[in-house]
């Protein structure tokens, strides 16, 4: 027997595609990047590539509705190989009518618009300074529009709760979720069971989000204005064990994989700054594995402390961006002329001077390859992705310990909270780097140096017979006194030189991704490489000749760099600046390479890049 | 570790080899004796020892010293000791410094160290101007004084460095004199002994560029009329005949009284240096500021209760590894949700 009380299900269809671009924008106290965030892992786990790009602004809470305060999450999930958070969007969902100002110019003719239509009364739009409302004057004709009433729709079904007005707007976030879950076929389960861990001291809230994701999931079942929804299978990436993950969280994974690997404790010296903070919360919850954190009083606390703390024999790191580098130019001065290992991390953002704290730029360059009084070159090393994030940790803490230098990592906004899947390494597969202190002290000299390397001795506190005086002022090779003699000035200066120059050995010789030789090269570093292999694999299948060097080793540059530039007609350098690795090159290989520059805080675009490739290779 | 009996230290073992640069009849030497004096007494192998540094004629110091030692940047000195006691809490770490270098561009990292009880002996050598650079006024010179970049007189009240140590919280704080040797090295003893912060400062004469700072205090009387030696347990007299002396007012200020005329030794403070509150030891610290009263010198403050602060960070790493055990890398790699694609 049929059961009357049945509600035929409207018919929807279900489409598989490759790829969508979804994009949550709301106030600041909106929960977007929480939304966001859930909905990325979600999909990770079930097995598709992803980038994200988190853009929030830098105010805490910005005044309800207004523009400054509208904070947005993209996530750009596919089935196949993806390399950036992508151009224009597919799905966007906005709170209120300032959210949609500030992104709808970014959502594809005919794209999914879902609106929270409660948030559109007069004094809304007011504050987003619209003359006329949107979901009424047909301005909103060419997208795919669903008006949904997230505030009432949310208070209807959490209103046996008996929680308060304002704990139940704030769920609202969920079931616009739960209404993203329904569009794209995810399971609701991995959200559920972090509701469930991370209010487990609230039960109320456990049930209120939970009750409100499936809301949003239902009415999209339910109501006939939600036809199709997309289903995008998993990706085919390498075979392995995968995890996501952000960059900054990467860095933190690296420095503890270095600690281990070089049997040497790890200290942290740093101060909060945006967008470095995590490194140092992340690091501080791993006092298991013998992890020392240090809030410093101030920046330069931050790197001074770590500098006694490598002098006393730690694997020692500071992370900050770049107005604290600024800070730290003297100490980095003093690592310098000590020759003692640091790693120093600066997760770059816009400037000048306090700039855009909460968007990435690239303009720290010539600052870690210069920025200090007098000769004090310091390897630099930049992660071009997430992942790769924790590579750079690993290699950096090498090369710092093995040449007894100070090392720095130039890392982005956008890399340090971007995620994407890491396939997890196998610790074996990573090889040691046990370090030797230095012991003996029959005819110990504190500068006697490693003759590959250049490296002096490591010559802890506490080792009987090895007492010795190291400083900041000019001293003789070898032996280390005090000397101020013309001469020696200019050996120590060409010494220390060679011994960053010596690190090139350990740099592999670089292979161009795309074609060896042709038209156009492309050479960048940092954030801007998934966005450039995305462009260079358009253009490549239109026939264009092109090859791309993306440098993780900005000083000391790849031996065979000069060799390679040489191969092709012309060379571009992307930069999220004014021209600083163009500078270098030109200044250093006598190239006439062409820039493209852009500093608003925001990533490239891929269809930004491919403009320019396509207008030289012309 | 082996319980073999230390061998026997002496002066000599902490000398260099190194000509000593600083200027005939700088009150450092006297200050480097009796550190090299008091260093051989304290039962601690020359391994163990560090001696930190910033920017100044102070910061040479430890290039003097036969030790371990780091001459580092301007101010900062506290900064890198705390570095060092971190991952080192075992060692016996020295900082070296000045009235420029700790209260001018290092004034900040100073009253962080003290109100964290990092376990250093900072040495302030108190010359009243900066003398590496030649003569300009410091954090601690005279209202009015007339120095290379003041030439018109200075504009600024000076800071009380053990004022402000104390007012820091700082849990060691005392006073001694360059020219002072026996009272100095004594006085280096109690600050060997503390267990956390011990902040020192010496008043040293620069007789280049501040010549006779301090003979209001170092001059054949002036040590007993202008000075009183504080020593815990002991009444607070002062005077070349012992006639003077300080005690309570009815609103809780000190005033200076003379002895006799019924004002007798037994109404007199008793010196308690291991007052809890920093509040007393702030009274005593502002009497030189205070027309006719002494300027103290000795232990002004010395409270044994808190914690060294590198020894709370390793605590607080040792308690986590307790309660979760040691860290598994290759878990915590793999942590967080996590899912495996297979090869097709």
């Amino acid at each position: 027997m049929a059961t009357t009380t049945d509600i035929p299900l409207p018919k929807h269809k279900r489409e598989v595609i490759d790829r969508a671009v979804i994009r949550f924008a709301g106030d600041s106290g909106d929960g977007m990047q929480v939304t966001g965030s859930q909905f990325t892992n979600t999909v990770a786990l079930y097995g598709n590539d992803i980038a994200t790009f988190p853009d929030f602004p830098a105010e805490i809470r910005a005044p309800a509705g207004t523009l400054p305060g509208v904070s947005g999450y993209q996530l750009h999930f596919s089935s196949s190989e993806i390399y950036t958070p992508g151009d224009a969007v597919d799905v966007l969902i906005v709170m209120n009518p300032a959210a949609l100002k500030m992104n709808l110019a970014d959502l594809k003719a005919n794209g999914i618009l879902i609106v929270n239509s409660d948030a559109f009364a007069e004094t809304d739009l007011r504050k987003a300074q619209m003359v006329s409302n949107p979901l009424e004057d047909h301005s909103l004709d060419k997208y795919r529009l669903f008006s949904v009433e997230l505030e009432r729709l949310t208070k209807v079904a959490l209103e046996h709760l008996g929680l308060d007005a304002k704990s139940v707007s704030r769920c609202k976030n969920f079931f616009a979720l739960g209404m993203c879950y329904w569009l794209y076929n995810r399971s609701m389960e991995g959200t559920t069971r972090w509701v469930e861990e991370k209010f487990s001291k609230k039960p109320l809230l456990v049930e209120a989000n939970k009750l409100a994701m499936k809301a949003g999931y239902s009415y999209c079942e339910a109501t006939e204005a939600f036809q199709i929804s997309y289903e995008i299978p998993p990706a085919q990436l390498e075979p392995g064990l995968y995890r996501n993950m952000s960059g900054n969280q990467a860095l933190a994974l690296g420095f503890i994989t270095a600690s281990q690997k070089s049997g040497l404790k790890l200290f942290q010296g740093s101060y909060p700054i945006t967008p470095a903070s995590d490194i140092l919360h992340e690091l501080s919850q791993y006092k298991d594995f013998g992890v020392i954190t240090f809030q410093a009083e101030d920046e330069i606390a931050a790197i001074t402390s770590a500098i006694g703390a490598a002098y006393a024999g730690a694997l020692a790191i500071t992370t900050t961006s770049g107005p604290g580098m600024a800070l730290k130019t003297e100490a980095l001065g003093l690592a310098v002329a000590v020759e003692i290992p640091l790693v120093i991390c600066d997760i770059q953002r816009g400037g000048p001077s306090t700039g855009l704290p909460t968007k990435t730029e690239q303009a720290d360059l010539l600052q870690a390859l210069f920025g200090r009084n007098s000769e004090a070159p310091i390897p630099v090393i930049a992660p071009a992705t997430p992942s790769d994030c924790f590579w750079a940790a690993v290699e950096a803490s090498r090369i710092a310990v093995k040449y007894m230098v100070p090392v720095i990592i130039l890392s982005d906004g956008y890399l340090a909270n971007g995620a994407e899947p890491w396939r997890i390494p196998d610790l074996e597969s990573i090889p040691d780097f046990k370090v030797q202190f230095a012991s003996d002290p029959v005819d110990f000299k504190p500068y006697r140096r490693n003759p590959d390397t250049l490296a002096r001795p490591w010559a802890v506190p506490g080792t009987p017979g090895l007492e010795h005086r190291i400083g900041g002022l000019e001293k003789q090779d070898v032996t280390g006194n005090i000397n101020y003699e013309p001469l020696n000035h200019e050996n120590m200066v060409r010494i220390r030189a060679a011994k960053v120059e010596a690190v090139a050995q350990d740099i592999p010789d670089i292979v161009p991704a795309g074609d060896p030789e042709g038209d156009l090269l492309i050479v960048a570093w940092g954030s801007t490489h998934g966005a450039i292999t995305a462009a260079l694999k358009a253009q490549r299948e239109l026939g264009h000749r092109i090859g791309h060097v993306h440098l993780r080793h900005l000083n000391p540059l790849p031996t065979n760099l000069g060799e390679v530039l040489k191969r092709y007609k012309t060379i571009l350098v992307p930069e999220l600046n004014m021209g600083q690795l163009l500078w270098l090159l030109r200044a250093k290989f006598l190239v006439n390479a062409i820039g493209l520059n852009k500093i608003q805080g925001r990533p490239f675009k891929q269809s930004e890049l491919e403009q320019k490739i396509a207008e030289l290779v012309s | 570790m082996t319980t073999a009996t230390l061998p026997v230290l002496t002066k000599k073992d902490f000398q260099t080899d190194q000509e000593i640069r600083w200027c005939p009849g700088c009150g450092d030497y006297a200050i480097l004796a009796a550190v090299q004096a008091v260093f051989p007494e304290l039962g601690i192998k020359r391994e163990n020892f560090v001696v930190v540094s910033g920017i100044g004629c102070s910061s040479r110091f430890p290039y003097y010293m036969n030790t371990f030692g780091f001459h580092t940047i301007h101010g900062r000195a506290p900064a890198v000791a705390t570095g060092i006691k971190a991952i080192r809490p075992d060692l016996e770490v020295w900082v070296a410094t000045g009235d420029g270098d700790a209260l001018s561009i290092g004034g900040n990292h100073t009253i962080h160290m003290l109100r964290r009880n990092v376990g250093l002996k900072v040495l302030l050598f108190n010359n009243r101007i900066y003398g590496l650079t030649k003569g300009q006024y410091s954090p601690t010179s005279e209202l009015g004084k007339k120095a290379k970049s003041t030439p018109f007189g200075s504009l600024d009240r000076p800071f009380n460095p053990i004022s402000l140590a104390i007012g820091a919280e700082a849990t060691f704080v005392a006073r001694s004199v360059d020219v002072f040797q026996v009272h100095l090295k004594d006085t280096l003893k109690h600050a060997a002994a503390h267990k956390g912060s011990a902040f020192v400062e010496i008043l040293q004469n620069c007789n280049i560029f501040n010549d006779g700072a301090w003979t209001s205090i170092t001059e054949k009387d002036a040590r007993s009329e202008h000075v009183i030696q504080l020593e815990h347990g002991k009444p607070l007299i002062f005077g070349k005949n012992r006639d003077k002396g300080i005690r309570r007012t009815a609103d809780g200020d000190i005033e200076v009284v003379h002895l006799g005329n019924g004002i007798a030794e037994s109404g007199l403070i008793i010196h308690d240096a291991h007052h809890p509150g920093p509040f007393y030891a702030f009274q005593l610290s502002h009497m030189e500021n205070r027309e006719g009263f002494p300027t103290p010198i000795g232990v002004l403050r010395s409270w044994g209760d808190i914690p060294r602060y590198e020894d709370v960070i390793n605590q607080q790493v040792a308690e986590v590894q307790a309660k979760r055990g040691v860290g598994d890398l290759a878990k915590l790699l793999r942590g967080g949700d996590t899912w495996r694609v297979e090869a097709r």
